[in-house]
């Protein structure tokens, strides 16, 4: 049978390795890229026009421009230069990577948070100042709430297109799953020739977005008690 | 006794004067009503003295405390001007509940975090905490809201979400309790229910001000009518001055648009 011969279990297991890279690069970005939106999103909403132009420039630089692109341009600009050197190898490749995505979803995540945040409405926190309550206090007993209940729709949407980003890493020849699976095409452990394992790398994909789609979706129904 | 004194508040917004000398005092236990036609700067003063908005000339006192002077910078600090608040409560038109907690902890949600300022909450959070929902509940029955004190506000009829927002504003026992058109966002057979609690708030002399577009109401409640117009106070006194008899042209004007309906 397929699933047990020699073959199947060499290419699975160098897919799983892959995909372990790929979990890295989501995982990484999602723990980096959530807290630094807000930060961002902040920085575009300021007070102070200055800052507030500057970010909302930033902003507009990194969604305008490919996230490819600037994998690339992170990647071999440094050395070129002699700014400073990534790490030699995968690990380098993997740093390289992660800030890129780091960046790029912080920007794209920022513009979700400023949504939500605006989105609220402005006699929620004028309610809680007339009941004597902080800025600090409305922002997380009032506001917060809310926030998060407008922006899961359209953040589960980026999440799922994160998951399906993370191959734009094969770009500097990080070994994630896709690479993998193409590795199988050129000769990779005494095999050549080997179409399907491109297309199996689907699988892995499609797995994991069901699971975040279920995930999230389960998040939203918690958070319809209110309206 | 005079609780509240408001000498000759100005305010603009850029080039528009939005309201201009706007003087008047109020006794404690009594009712003020504010009528005018939409953009008179009903709301702005209403907005003014919970501190919403920052008048450009003039001050606000309550019971001789000058809360607010726009001539004195150090009564204008953030974090005093947030304990100020705590003299005046506000029912917004739109009533304004927080969507993600139930009536109950509506109400009790500003209290709990008042009480975590005081020295002694930690040692007595349980009793403190207890009281506040205690009291809570009784403020939600007096609005005839027993059986509703569990829901959330979109499971709530707008006059029952109204009637939450009184008793929310109410549970800080403020001095002076504002109302910014409490029945204008309602369907016209659910105002009744909210005038009826406010009436009755009065009755047992609430010291209140209330800007509404409810002649009749106004007239049977209030014991001080002010009649604004183009940010000016055109006419001020009794429901029986202002209202069935008034001397000035345009509150005449203004009143007979309402009474031929």
């Amino acid at each position: 049978m397929f699933f047990t011969s020699q073959e199947f279990q060499t290419v699975a297991a160098a897919l799983n390795s892959g995909f372990l890279k790929t979990l890295q690069i989501f995982f990484i970005t999602l723990i980096g890229a959530l807290p630094l939106g807000l930060v961002i999103s902040f920085g575009s909403m300021s007070r102070f026009a200055p800052l507030r132009w500057l970010t909302r420039m930033v902003v507009w630089a990194v969604r305008g421009t490919p996230l490819v692109l600037q994998i690339i341009a992170l990647y071999y600009v440094p050395g070129m230069k002699d700014l400073f050197t990534w790490p030699s190898g995968e690990t380098g490749r993997m740093t390289a990577v992660c800030v890129a995505f780091v960046i790029n979803y912080a920007c794209y995540f920022s513009e979700i948070y400023r949504a939500g945040i605006q989105g609220v409405p402005v006699g929620q926190q004028e309610a809680g100042l007339v009941l004597g309550m902080t800025r600090r206090q409305i922002f997380f007993k009032v506001t917060l709430l809310q926030m998060v209940k407008r922006i899961v729709p359209p953040m589960s949407n980026e999440i799922i297109t994160l998951v399906k980003d993370t191959s734009l890493a094969r770009v500097i020849a990080l070994q994630e799953v896709i690479w993998m699976g193409e590795s199988f095409m050129k000769g990779n452990q005494g095999y050549s020739g080997l179409v399907w394992p491109l297309f199996f790398t689907a699988v892995y994909y499609l797995v994991f977005t069901g699971v975040v789609t279920v995930l999230l979706d389960r998040l939203e129904k918690k958070l319809g008690y209110f309206r | 006794m005079t609780i509240l004194d408001v000498q000759n508040i100005e305010k603009h917004f850029g080039e528009t004067k939005v309201l201009q000398d706007i003087s008047f005092t109020l006794e404690e236990g009594q009712a003020l009503a504010i009528i005018g036609s939409s953009g008179s700067g009903k709301t702005t003063l209403l907005r003014c003295l919970n501190f919403l908005e920052r008048p450009d000339q003039g001050r606000i006192l309550v019971r001789g405390e000058t809360l607010f002077d726009a001539a004195d910078p150090a009564t204008q600090r953030e974090d005093q001007v947030r304990r100020k608040r705590l003299h005046f409560g506000l029912v917004f038109q739109s009533f304004n509940l927080f969507p993600q907690y139930t009536a109950l902890e509506n109400v009790t949600l500003a209290k709990e975090l008042l009480a975590q300022e005081s020295p002694d909450y930690k040692a007595d959070k349980k009793r403190i905490h207890e009281e506040i929902r205690a009291e809570g509940r009784a403020l939600l029955a007096e609005m005839g809201l027993q059986d509703r004190m569990d829901h959330y506000p979109h499971q709530l009829s707008g006059g029952q979400q109204q009637r939450v927002a009184i008793a929310r504003a109410l549970a800080l026992k403020p001095d002076i309790l504002c109302f910014d058109e409490p029945t204008s966002a309602l369907d016209p057979e659910l105002t009744g229910e909210v005038l009826r609690v406010i009436r009755g708030l009065a009755e047992q002399h609430t010291t209140m001000v209330i800007v509404t577009h409810e002649m009749a109401f106004a007239r049977d409640v209030a014991d001080q009518v002010v009649f604004m117009d183009g940010g000016t106070i055109v006419e001020q006194g009794s429901p029986d001055q202002v209202i069935s008899h008034p001397r000035e042209e345009r509150t005449r004007q203004f009143l007979s648009r309402y009474f031929q309906g």
